[in-house]
């Protein structure tokens, strides 16, 4: 078992590095740097700048020097908790990142637990009454989730609620008279209102996923002789399904957790985009076009430590429900 | 087994008590082609089947983009900016000669809008197959014949089946140019990734050991990192002055970087399963090389299964080309693809007052569902003995 998390924690660790090294290296790609970016954008806007200062600004930043090199001193940076600067905003990076990351896991946790929340019962229910108007009618709302990418899903969420319910201003995760106000319960209410939208939006397409999931996996189980004899011995209808059946079908709904957290947190970003959240997806979006390369760079390692501990809190999950793999027994992974 | 055949036969033959009609149809299905099994279990799969017709419907507007269209979707008119969709009037006087209004357009003196009124007087008549703009079938063919037109006028001044885009292009006919980036970048996205996932996914199951620890390793990394930002890093790394067609080509080698691993996934499980089988080890022990084991025996048994997964893998390129043109980091205008049709409707504003701009969301979910029944029912069909 400790073997067991050991070998997961490894493997997170060794992610991550891959995945500083891909961020790092994403963003050095396209030709020229922030720099060449920063002095196109002031010579639109009448600025001359001289070589020197371009020099300047570039030994400034560290730029004049191999990727191998900015990226190993990058890396020293960050392990004494400095994620250097962000260009763009002349400010440390982790001060510009701000409330954003926080938000960004609230809002992904939000849909996890909008996804856990109802695919299970409604996993349940589309198994045991299998071929039901109610089951028919999930698989209708799960295609539809698994079909309309979650940023068209907002789009037309807007629409309708504009055309239907003219409510005008919708998305945000703050009402506008409580965004600036400092960290107080009143706050923290309203944020909790703003976000079943942004849940559901993100949430649904993972959500028809696990219902599928789940579902097809108790409709294996309940078909077993074991819930026949149950059912013999005159156990209460529903005793048999839940203390049995859904346990054993419990297993890869769990795992499914683990991948599906990537899909929510990229997700996040488009969303946020459209329904203009204040998390770090548009300050991504910016901070790539301006290729401002530690902010940029920091904010898609940060998302790769995110889907890496909602992996491995996945992985502790599967190993709570499931005595085999806890045991490291025969037939576990 | 058993089960396969009772059902094959319920579909394929009228329920006979004829003992010898029974044989026929035994004999029938034992003689079939893995092939013709796998019609036959797929023929029975309604859904499937009808997302089969949906996906070549698509694939004929792909070849047929410019023929479909009616107007020209490279040609903007400020006269015409952000029309409304317009109906077309089927009968006049109690016959039928479809016909639409020419429209005059004006700017509320109050909103500053552009407001269109249809003109009854100004009749256009409808034909099938009628003269437009100027276009190239199959980039070779040079031809002005378009599905509709009018008669009398210009079709750019008439029709309006989807409305105008805010600089006046006809939406319908820049659906149909876009239909056609969109359902090819998909297509071209899926056969990089199958090529690495097979590639890939063969070595791994082939070799096994090292080599395979190393790809699954691999794999488990590329999975574990968010897609879309990844995406959005990558795109953003495309210059801007960059020529279309290679901004094209990039874009599929971005959305291909993710999906090869589920193909990859695929493959290996195929080689494992198929390597402990009798008939490989048969064609071993009979001398055969190690390249005809793998091409003549092992790949056509799981071909099918690899087709399916194929399929299933469709629609998330197609999602992903559209999520990176909506953003602007994919296709960018002077191309067209449903993501950047749609980026016009990205804000409040444009989807309450345009509404019709969001049509384009309306394909790519057709699409992607037609894409995911056909998978679901081509995996079933793959395996026509389950």
């Amino acid at each position: 078992m400790v073997s067991y998390i050991i070998q997961r924690f490894v493997a997170g660790i060794l992610t991550i590095i891959a995945a500083s090294i891909i961020a790092f290296v994403v963003i050095q790609l396209p030709p020229g740097d922030y720099v060449t970016a920063y002095i196109a954008n002031l010579q639109a806007t009448g600025t001359m700048v001289s070589m020197e200062e371009a020099a300047a600004l570039r030994i400034q930043y560290g730029l004049d020097q191999p990727v191998y090199i900015q990226y190993l001193k990058w890396v020293g940076l960050m392990l004494r908790g400095n994620f250097g600067m962000a260009m763009e905003y002349n400010r440390p990076v982790l001060e510009v990142i701000g409330d954003r990351m926080t938000l960004t896991v609230i809002v992904s946790f939000a849909a996890v637990v909008f996804i856990w929340a109802l695919s299970l019962p409604i996993g349940i229910y589309s198994a045991v009454r299998q071929y039901s108007i109610g089951d028919y009618i999930f698989t209708f709302i799960g295609f539809i989730g698994i079909a309309v990418p979650n940023f068209m899903l907002a789009l037309i969420i807007m629409y309708v609620s504009y055309r239907f319910f003219n409510v005008q201003s919708i998305g945000g995760l703050f009402s506008p008279d409580m965004a600036l106000q400092p960290w107080s319960w009143a706050k923290v209410w309203d944020l909790i209102t703003h976000l079943p939208l942004p849940a559901i939006v993100l949430g649904l397409a993972g959500m028809a996923e696990v219902v599928r999931i789940m579902r097809a996996n108790l409709l294996d189980e309940l078909r077993k002789p074991y819930v026949v004899t149950a059912r013999a011995k005159g156990l209460a209808e529903h005793r048999v399904i839940l203390k049995y059946p859904v346990r054993a079908a419990l297993n890869p709904f769990a795992s499914t957790i683990g991948y599906i957290f990537p899909f929510i947190v990229s997700g996040s970003i488009i969303v946020s985009l459209v329904l203009s959240l204040p998390t770090v997806g548009p300050l991504l979006f910016k901070a790539l076009i301006a290729q401002d390369l530690f902010l940029a760079a920091t904010i898609l390692l940060l998302l790769a430590v995110l889907t890496v501990i909602g992996t491995f809190i996945s992985d502790l999950i599967l190993m709570w429900i499931d005595p085999r793999i806890r045991f490291g027994m025969e037939g576990s992974k | 087994m058993a089960e396969a055949v009772e059902t094959l036969k319920g579909s394929t033959l009228p329920p006979q008590r004829d003992a010898e009609a029974e044989r026929a149809a035994a004999d029938r299905i034992s003689m079939a082609t893995q092939w013709q099994l796998m019609w036959w279990r797929f023929r029975k799969h309604r859904l499937a089947m009808a997302a089969a017709v949906v996906v070549l419907f698509g694939y004929t507007i792909v070849l047929f983009a410019d023929f479909f269209a009616y107007a020209n979707p490279r040609q903007s008119d400020a006269q015409l900016s952000l029309l409304p969709p317009q109906p077309i009037y089927f009968f006049e006087d109690g016959q039928f000669r479809p016909h639409v209004l020419g429209l005059t357009g004006k700017r509320d003196p109050r909103t500053f809008r552009r407001v269109y009124e249809p003109d009854p007087e100004k009749k256009m008549y409808l034909t099938l197959f009628a003269q437009g703009y100027e276009y190239k079938l199959f980039g070779f063919i040079p031809t002005n014949r378009h599905l509709i037109g009018v008669t009398n006028g210009r079709a750019e001044d008439g029709i309006f089946l989807m409305g105008t885009d805010l600089q006046g292009r006809d939406l319908f006919s820049r659906l149909m140019l876009a239909t056609q980036t969109s359902l090819t970048i998909g297509l071209v996205g899926v056969a990089l990734s199958l090529f690495l996932g097979v590639l890939l996914g063969g070595i791994s199951g082939l070799y096994g050991g090292v080599v395979d620890a190393i790809i699954q390793r691999l794999i488990e990394i590329v999975r574990s990192i968010p897609t879309i930002p990844l995406w959005m890093g990558l795109a953003a790394a495309m210059p801007s002055e960059w020529p279309i067609t290679r901004i094209y080509f990039f874009i599929t080698i971005i959305i291909a970087l993710i999906g090869w691993t589920t193909m990859a996934r695929v493959v290996r499980g195929r080689f494992l399963a198929l390597r402990e089988e009798d008939f490989v080890t048969a064609a071993e022990l009979a001398g055969a090389s190690q390249m005809r084991i793998i091409f003549r025996h092992m790949v056509p048994s799981f071909l099918s299964h690899i087709i399916a997964a194929t399929t299933l893998a469709l629609p998330a390129m197609i999602i992903a080309e559209t999520s990176l043109s909506f953003l602007g980091l994919g296709l960018r205008a002077p191309a067209v693809s449903w993501g950047v049709l749609l980026q016009q409707a990205s804000n409040i504003q444009a989807v309450a007052i345009t509404p019709w701009l969001l049509i384009p969301a309306i394909p790519v979910i057709v699409m992607v569902l037609a894409f995911n029944f056909l998978g679901d029912g081509l995996r079933d069909a793959a395996d026509p003995y389950g």
